[in-house]
């Protein structure tokens, strides 16, 4: 039985979750997603409203990872996110139900929340062989996408694999794997990229999305522009090292030791499109390029194939004058910031998109429902 | 006779598929099936042996980071590559961090639902619950109003009428036979480990940048440098402190929560310490030195086989025994020869084509009686093998390892229970949860390990000499062991012209959930099924409790090779 006068707020109450936490909560997330805070009681009212929206989340050829990330979810907390924010029915990972008990939920709520729902997919879609390189309750992976998917309000695809096929869909593609907008064409999708997506940003999309009830501003992959507006390497605690030419040249070395620039040893920053630097991870407590790692472009169109070798310095177009120009910087030869901002606009102009950019189904952001939001 | 599908398995990583026969009220036969397949093995082939690692990695995001060090090991194997010391103890404060936050993680959000019934969490007496969780745990969230708090929080939840993740559990079976405090307080404590955990594998972010998928390996040691001086490197004092918090905390964690809850939860399910015994044979490459890495007998976990439930004898591994089959599995061998009795190949001169030949979808049974997995049959020695925590605890058990002898005495001790107990889907649980507290003792020490070496200066973590891979011989091959959470795992390498020839993995629960071999030999998870009692066919309760103590994890298990089926010497194990 419906108790349409539960809210949030009441269960929030319950549990003794104060007026001042849910502001905080509410806050933080317009924060990510660079709203300014007039809309803090549009975002507040959305997130207490009575009944709470259904999401399921289909995991298909992955690793679970993305899960495992949405699990580390800090702020918000994922028990909030899981019970109290929506009605989080199938994730197979944590669900009580199995078997019969589990597919019936989808059959359910295809039918019952028809229109309404959130559909989150993890993982690529197998599409050679008839599919049948993954099967659920002895359905394809396609079969339940194509069902769950074209009934749903939008579907939130997580990391690199349902975006574009990730790692799975990387030559020779074995199993003809692909991203969920390419395997269920004409769906509503935005695309949250990533090895793993990154819990912030998707735990944002959700409160956006039941805030203004549409996604917000995207990009040409469909991404949301708030967290796949700015490069890497603009952001990057190690950027003035660039800039001034200290580079580390061999691991462990001194200038490892003194966190500066990984351009040498690999790092895709220069190429790659993220908020990982200002959002970090676990808690805002580290992002790969603080542990002493170059970025390999997780959050990159087929950044398996196009970024590899992870170990090889940008450009991948050798002889182009770029490594040599770095070589120098690094010597000491050139050293002035001017001179790393040219490299770095070079860079930015030559790397080829190799994305089939015409692949995507791409609903134009809608400018009547996004117009005012300032972001 | 009925036929029984469990289709998707939930609670697990990955997409696992169970089919059995019920007779008499109790299973008669059982058959696994995993359900997905990816090829990462063939992807692999080609590229820089250097980034195997940051591929392999992603076998699986729930065991994350335990496919990155097999295969830095197997690549530094082949490479001859010795790694500096302060790589091995970042290599092994990330992997024993895994191991504890995966374990709780395993226990209070995979395995705890089919013990705990959460509607019947709503009947306690929260001052009842109270003086339970005081009498068996110094754990200080213990009030009747702490509790009466998590109460609420459900009622808030069942009566809102969306009951989101618990929407579609057996609530009401018969098999949820523990009082409703014991439900509370577990209800209760599902919901402080989840809140733990993420916090506590913040050491993965220190020592990897994120979690899951760390970012900081590297062949021939780890990018996490080290300086005291300097606040911009990746390990410095401060973040050694830092580190020590967290590690301290797990200890707490496991000794306040995860040890107490398995020791009041048990006996009151006495059964199941006689179900679900499975094979009886066991396999444990042992792993987590405090010292020379290549000297087995240092390490926490010993190497080691045990047979039959012989506690009286541990057997050495020979990894030249290794086989898989694919008799039931949806692969096919090339060439007719090199086959074993069982219809298996050594993983070096293995050969895989994937090819699907089962029902077209969408399919209610599977043909058992041909080729019902994406999963591969290994076994050693012609023997299907049981691998993960009870392995690791009988092989370390048997073979009078202190420390492990103490702990599993310790408990059965408090049980009054002779050793046969562990043979059993209660004896997995309990297992799991004492190496999580042998593992969380020993963290702080890795942690101090690494103040000391950074307050002496001896700060080196890299060893630079066969990065550039100029350096290399045209040919080499090697392997990489690891005991990741779930259990013994290999990985073979083989590189050629700068280049991976050859990849595989062998991979714990391929050992446990995989199929049957052609001498009709069940896996293990097949054999623990057997003469289980179910109540209610179409509440499957009881499959789940026996299949979920292994913790199946499906992503890792499904893998294939493509070699060239060629002669190939097996390198020892470091």
């Amino acid at each position: 039985m419906l108790a349409t006068d539960t809210t949030l707020g009441q269960s929030l109450a319950n549990r003794g979750v104060s007026r001042r936490q849910l502001v905080k909560f509410c806050t933080a997330m317009l924060g990510t997603l660079a709203l300014p805070d007039r809309y803090l009681a549009q975002t507040m009212a959305a997130v207490t409203k009575a009944r709470k929206p259904v999401l399921v989340w289909l995991p298909f050829q992955d690793c679970t990872g993305c899960s495992e990330s949405m699990l580390r979810s800090s702020h918000p907390d994922v028990a909030d996110v899981v019970l109290d924010l929506l009605s989080w029915e199938y994730h197979e990972v944590v669900m009580a139900g199995a078997g019969d008990a589990a597919n019936k939920v989808l059959d359910r709520v295809a039918k019952e929340e028809k229109g309404k729902y959130i559909v989150v997919v993890e993982g690529a879609i197998p599409t050679a062989d008839d599919g049948m390189y993954c099967t659920i309750g002895g359905r394809t992976a396609l079969d339940i996408a194509t069902q769950m998917c074209s009934n749903a309000a939008a579907t939130i695809a997580v990391g690199a694999c349902a975006f574009d096929g990730g790692l799975v869909r990387s030559s020779p593609n074995p199993t003809g794997a692909l991203g969920v907008h390419e395997a269920v064409p004409g769906i509503k999708v935005i695309n949250m990229s990533g090895c793993p997506h990154n819990p912030v940003n998707t735990a944002a999309v959700l409160v956006h999305y039941l805030t203004f009830h549409d996604l917000p501003d995207l990009d040409q992959y469909n991404r949301p522009l708030f967290a796949y507006g700015r490069i890497i390497h603009d952001q990057c605690e190690r950027r003035a090292h660039f800039d001034a030419g200290r580079f580390v040249t061999e691991w462990g070395d001194d200038g490892h030791k003194k966190g500066w620039c990984l351009y040498k040893m690999g790092c895709k920053g220069p190429e790659a499109n993220f908020n990982c630097p200002i959002v970090q991870w676990n808690d805002h407590t580290s992002w790969p390029i603080r542990a002493g790692h170059g970025c390999i472009a997780c959050a990159s169109p087929r950044f398996w194939d196009n970024m590899s070798p992870f170990y090889d310095r940008l450009p991948m177009v050798h002889g182009f004058g770029v490594e040599a120009s770095a070589s120098h910087i690094g010597a000491g030869l050139l050293g002035s910031a001017l001179v790393g901002v040219t490299i770095h606009g070079l860079v930015r102009t030559i790397k080829p998109v190799p994305y089939p950019v015409e692949a995507i189904n791409t609903p134009a952001p809608n400018p009547e429902t996004t117009a005012g939001k300032e972001n | 006779m009925a036929r029984i599908v469990v289709d998707p398995v939930s609670r697990i990583e990955g997409h696992l598929r169970i089919e059995a026969n019920l007779e008499g009220g109790k299973l008669t036969d059982a058959w696994s099936s995993g359900t997905m397949f990816r090829g990462i093995e063939m992807i692999l082939k080609g590229r820089d042996p250097r980034e195997a690692w940051i591929w392999a990695q992603r076998i699986c995001g729930v065991c994350t980071m335990v496919h990155a060090i097999a295969s830095v090991r197997a690549v530094e194997d082949a490479l001859k590559i010795d790694v500096p010391e302060n790589a091995k103890l970042v290599r092994n404060l990330i992997a024993g961090a895994q191991m504890v936050q995966d374990h709780v993680v395993h226990f209070y959000h995979l395995h705890a639902l089919d013990w705990v019934d959460v509607a019947a969490a709503l009947k306690a007496d929260p001052a009842r619950t109270s003086s339970l969780a005081q009498s068996i745990s110094n754990c200080e969230k213990s009030s009747a109003i702490y509790f009466k708090g998590v109460q609420s929080r459900v009622k808030a939840v069942v009566d809102s009428g969306q009951l989101s993740l618990f929407a579609s559990g057996y609530w009401g079976h018969p098999a949820y036979t523990l009082p409703p405090e014991v439900n509370l307080m577990a209800v209760a404590h599902y919901l402080e480990a989840l809140a733990w955990q993420k916090d506590f594998i913040r050491i993965h972010a220190v020592l990897g940048g994120k979690n899951p998928h760390p970012q900081s390996f590297l062949v021939g040691g780890m990018s996490t440098a080290m300086d005291p001086n300097e606040p911009a490197a990746v390990i410095t004092p401060e973040r050694i402190i830092f580190m020590r918090d967290l590690v301290r905390g797990a200890l707490k964690f496991v000794n306040d929560y995860y040890i107490p809850d398995v020791l009041a939860i048990a006996p009151l399910y006495k059964d199941w310490f006689t179900r679900g015994e499975g094979l009886g044979n066991f396999l444990a490459y042992g792993d987590y030195s405090s010292g020379d890495q290549s000297d087995p007998k240092t390490f926490l976990f010993p190497r080691g086989i045990v047979m039959g439930r012989d506690l009286s004898r541990v057997l050495p591994v020979d990894p030249h025994k290794i086989t898989e089959s694919v008799a039931h599995s949806w692969y096919e061998y090339s060439s007719g020869g090199n086959l074993d009795e069982t219809g298996g190949k050594h993983p070096a001169i293995g050969e895989t084509f994937p090819k699907y030949s089962g029902p077209k979808a969408p399919f209610d049974h599977l043909d058992v009686d041909a080729k019902y997995s994406w999963l591969k049959a290994p076994r050693y020695d012609g023997k299907p093998m049981e691998v993960g925590p009870l392995a690791r605890m009988v092989v370390g058990y048997a073979s009078g390892k202190k420390e492990i002898k103490d702990s599993i005495d310790g408990v059965l001790k408090a049980l009054n229970a002779p050793p046969t107990v562990l043979f059993s889907t209660l004896g997995r649980i309990a297992a799991r949860a004492l190496e999580s507290q042998l593992m969380a003792r020993q963290l702080e020490s890795w942690v101090n390990q690494l103040d000391d070496n950074l307050a002496h200066g001896k700060t080196a973590i890299f060893n630079p000499v066969r990065w550039d891979p100029s350096s290399w011989p045209n040919s080499a091959s090697g392997v990489g062991f690891h005991e990741a959470p779930r259990g013994a795992l290999g990985h073979w390498v083989e590189i050629e012209g700068k280049a991976i020839k050859n990849y595989q993995a062998v991979v714990p629960t391929t050992w446990n959930a995989g199929p049957r071999d052609s001498k009709g030999q069940r896996g293990a998870y097949e054999a623990a099924l057997l003469n289980t009692p179910v109540a209610d066919p179409n509440r499957p309760l009881e499959i789940l409790r026996t299949i979920h103590s292994f913790d199946p994890c499906i992503a890792c298990a499904v893998h294939v090779v493509d070699a060239q089926g060629r002669e190939y010497t097996i390198p020892r194990i470091p």
